[in-house]
């Protein structure tokens, strides 16, 4: 069978015709398959959804119990046929709950992505290169430009920052799901045992975490009551990018803007959001992982999706890889 | 280098002031010699290297990169340096050794032209990604990282817990890197001993007039000057050396070279920098936006010094001859100073003439109502007054003319930083004016300061709750004649402007009031603004 009848986008999303399901659709569907949590992948609505058991558990603590019609469990490396088409989710190393949807028909095998990393990630399952006729790879971070440096040292400079500013509380931005765990599992993995202070929209998630056994130390609401500004001078603070700008920060003691992200590696975007204290945190692959990966896993074809697909395609061309974008709409390129 | 690019790179974001000192001290402190001496250097200006063209970097880079994908990350990333630095890659892995920015500087200076290529690269392939950003900033000569020499000094004087005075006093007469400047800021050799005596001497400092602060004053133990709307400035010829200072102790010697060239006296003088005529020379002083046009350059050419000759009005003396003056009181002073400039260049000299008073009620009518538009007001000297480097209180003062004052409508918001970054607090304002037969708001000017914290909050708020448009930071808010918020703008000055829409640019624009009595239509139109500059060049 040739790939693109396997898979193909469709204006919902990556449609398998011969199985009749949508991979990550940006509308409700009938049948979908989810490969990740994240909002512009895991959407409410659908009459059918299959994915891993944390994926789903995440989609319930965010949509509510009836985020879909019926749910099905995926587990890692386990078989499922759908209308003929055998299906596997393997780990991404993205986010907790992340995979990777290989799709067989045929003989023919693609493997969609999602959303994926190569660094060692204490909050998920390790990326597993799997074989395949067609690799989708995301694109998030595909220029050369992005080096995402070690993980270990950009913490080390936010704890500097705290030894050279203890009077200043710390805002860190990071996304609710993933990076908001993993920086504060970093944090706990350098020594840093004071209490972290959360937003309220990070706690049913960090919750989540912590009863799927990840250790993220002592965990406080930074909005108690009672608790003056001075108590948080010096303090780890981590909420959501978008809370820095808004009214609620003002309450803590002189606050210093953090942000945890791939993007913070350029300058200006650090400049233009105010950002005091850019670390380059990212749960997507930089430039030399996404070319690595592809070189590991060898597919015939590469096909690229939302990021800088120009790029990854030049670069497989460079390497005689036959690619092609596939521009697929409705995903948030810049959420990370 | 690592920890120059650090603190580069925390710099660039770090809006408060304060911060940045203790990030410059910090950095001071840690880092060994001659690193920090060139680090100094190169915030500061006053480090001199070969630099390369951007050209170079960009063929470099090309002969390991495809063309297309260094496209592709230029046109993202926008800056040649950022880009270079991140898409580099060192031809095998090696361990990032890193090498001290002293060594960097010292390689470059000692290298001739044919090496610069081969040592650029070596030098990319050996650092990490930020050192690499800090490197070529450096060697293209484009680093921009909004700290000033006055703000690095400061830091020195905090890291050696000096005061910043006696730092002023020895900063012209070193050199980069340094190292008997740092020797003794740790408290390991005396004060250093200069070697040509022309440096900068920190200047004297007015504090502004209060509420109450004249009243027990005796008029009779006060001589009064007219502050001139220029630069205030010092010119030191001793030991042959000719040097101009900003008051803030810059070096602008290059963009004046005539008044350097008139400067024939042995001496230290403190004036005010101008354009236009002296009045000995019987011609009108020019405005500070005809100053403005010789300001920051670092040559000046024929025509500039033809359309806007400058001249300094002499306001005091520090050294006559080799002799330091300062202990002498100000009465003792002004007489050296008057037999100076007497001797001097009558197109490039003249005196700050004294402003005859009796009473302070006379004085506050002078100030009101100046003879010339380029007086912002008056000074009080005490005629028994020493030179002290600062800002004391009591020997000198300054009385400027009241502000302007406008009502003007909020147009549009911007969040501030740091400490405000949760805030809109940049305001864009406007006034009415006619267009195409319509009365529309145009801007006439840009404040950030000005209100308290708590108006802050009720400005926030107005913004946040009226918001109509947003362009990406900015925020447009409600202006219409019935609905919207008035504010007091208060300013120094009025200049006619070609830069901006409205034809006129304010000098100190701030908030001095929130006018929730009054509601838009009820602001001023901008002919009042006109008619303002007008009357100015009338008076």
């Amino acid at each position: 069978m040739r790939p693109d009848n396997l898979l193909y986008p469709a204006p919902r999303g990556l449609y398998c015709e011969k199985g009749d399901f949508y991979i990550d659709p940006v509308q409700p569907v009938e049948r979908a398959l989810i490969t990740h949590g994240h909002a512009d992948h895991a959407r409410a609505g659908h009459a059918h959804v299959l994915a891993t058991r944390e994926t789903l558990d995440i989609m319930r603590i965010r949509y509510g119990d009836g985020f879909c019609g019926a749910s099905q469990i995926a587990s890692l490396g386990e078989t499922i046929t759908v209308n003929g088409v055998t299906v596997r989710f393997h780990p991404a190393g993205h986010v907790l709950g992340s995979a990777q949807i290989a799709v067989e028909a045929d003989g023919t095998r693609i493997v969609v992505s999602g959303d994926y990393k190569r660094r060692p990630d204490r909050t998920c399952r390790a990326f597993e290169p799997v074989r395949c006729d067609v690799f989708i790879t995301e694109a998030t971070f595909g220029l050369p430009v992005f080096h995402h440096p070690d993980d270990g040292a950009e913490i080390a400079r936010l704890l500097m920052s705290l030894r050279q500013f203890p009077e200043r509380a710390h805002m860190v931005g990071a996304y609710a799901l993933g990076k908001a765990q993993r920086v504060i599992a970093l944090l706990r993995q350098q020594g840093y045992d004071d209490p972290i202070h959360i937003h309220g929209a990070l706690a049913k998630l960090c919750e989540y975490y912590q009863s799927e056994g990840i250790d993220l130390g002592e965990i406080r609401p930074a909005t108690l009551a009672g608790e003056s500004r001075q108590d948080l001078a010096g303090a780890i603070v981590i909420g959501p990018p978008s809370a820095f700008a808004d009214r609620w920060a003002r309450r803590f003691a002189e606050p210093l803007a953090v942000f945890a992200s791939g993007w913070m590696l350029i300058r200006q975007r650090a400049k233009q959001r105010g950002v005091e204290l850019p670390l380059v945190i990212s749960d997507h692959c930089d430039w030399a992982e996404l070319t690595g990966t592809i070189r590991e896993i060898a597919p015939a074809e590469v096909w690229v999706t939302h990021g800088r697909e120009e790029a990854l395609v030049r670069w497989c061309e460079l390497q005689g890889i036959p690619a092609r974008p596939l521009h697929l709409v409705g995903y948030d390129d810049e959420g990370e | 280098m690592k920890a120059f690019a650090e603190l580069l790179d925390r710099l660039v974001l770090t809006p408060q002031r304060n911060a940045k000192i203790r990030l410059l001290a910090d950095y001071f402190r840690e880092a060994g010699d001659p690193s920090r001496g060139y680090a100094l250097a190169a915030i500061a200006g006053t480090l001199s290297l070969n630099t390369v063209k951007p050209q170079l970097i960009r063929d470099l880079l090309l002969e390991r990169m495809d063309d297309v994908l260094f496209r592709y990350s230029y046109d993202y990333v926008g800056d040649l340096a950022e880009t270079v630095s991140l898409v580099w890659e060192p031809p095998q892995e090696r361990v990032a050794a890193d090498i001290p920015l002293g060594e960097v500087v010292e390689r470059l200076q000692m290298a001739g032209r044919s090496e610069v290529r081969s040592l650029v690269r070596d030098t990319l392939d050996q650092l990490d990604t930020s050192g690499r950003f800090a490197f070529l900033k450096l060697v293209t000569g484009g680093l921009r990282i909004g700290v000033s020499a006055r703000l690095a000094k400061q830091a020195l004087a905090e890291m050696g817990g000096k005061d910043v005075s006696e730092i002023e006093t020895l900063w012209h007469g070193l050199t980069p890197p340094y190292l008997p400047l740092f020797l003794w800021l740790n408290g390991e050799a005396d004060m250093p001993v200069l070697k040509t005596p022309a440096v900068f001497h920190a200047v004297m400092l007015a504090t502004p007039v209060g509420e109450g602060d004249l009243a027990g004053l005796d008029p009779a133990d006060f001589a009064a000057e007219w502050k001139w709307d220029g630069i205030r400035v010092q010119l030191a010829n001793i030991g042959g050396v000719r040097r101009l200072y900003s008051r803030s102790g810059d070096e602008i010697s290059g963009a004046f070279p005539e008044i350097l060239e008139a400067a024939d006296f042995t001496g230290v003088i403190d004036g005010e920098l101008l354009v236009g005529g002296t009045a000995r020379s019987n011609q009108a002083t020019g405005t500070f936006a005809d100053l403005q046009q010789r300001l920051n350059r670092k040559t000046v050419n024929r025509k500039m010094l033809e359309d806007y000759p400058a001249f300094i009005r002499g306001y005091d003396i520090l050294f006559s001859g080799e002799r330091d003056i300062r202990s002498e009181p100000f009465q003792t002073r002004r007489e050296v100073l008057s037999a100076v400039i007497e001797a001097a260049s009558p197109q490039h000299f003249d005196l700050s003439p004294l402003v005859p008073f009796s009473t302070w009620e006379e004085l506050d009518r002078l100030r009101s109502n100046p003879p010339d538009p380029v007086i912002e007001g008056v000074m009080l000297k005490r005629l028994d007054s020493p030179y002290v480097a600062g800002r004391a209180k009591g020997p000198w003062f300054k009385w400027k003319r009241e502000p302007f004052n406008i009502d003007a409508v909020l147009m549009y918001a911007q969040r501030g930083h740091g400490k405000r970054s949760s805030y809109y607090s940049d305001f864009t304002f406007g006034v009415w004016t006619e267009s195409d037969g319509q009365t529309v708001l145009v801007p006439v000017g840009k404040a950030y300061f000005g209100f308290t914290d708590a108006e802050l909050e009720i400005l926030d708020r107005f913004v946040r709750d009226n918001t109509v448009e947003r362009f990406g930071p900015v925020r447009a808010v409600r202006a219409e004649p019935d609905a919207g918020f008035v504010v007091e703008v208060a300013f120094e000055g009025l200049n006619r402007s070609t830069r901006h829409k409205s034809g006129v640019a304010m000098r100190f624009p701030r908030i001095a009031r929130l006018r929730a009595d009054k509601l838009p239509r009820d602001a001023d139109r901008l002919e009042t603004l006109q008619a303002m500059i007008e009357e100015k060049a009338l008076r």
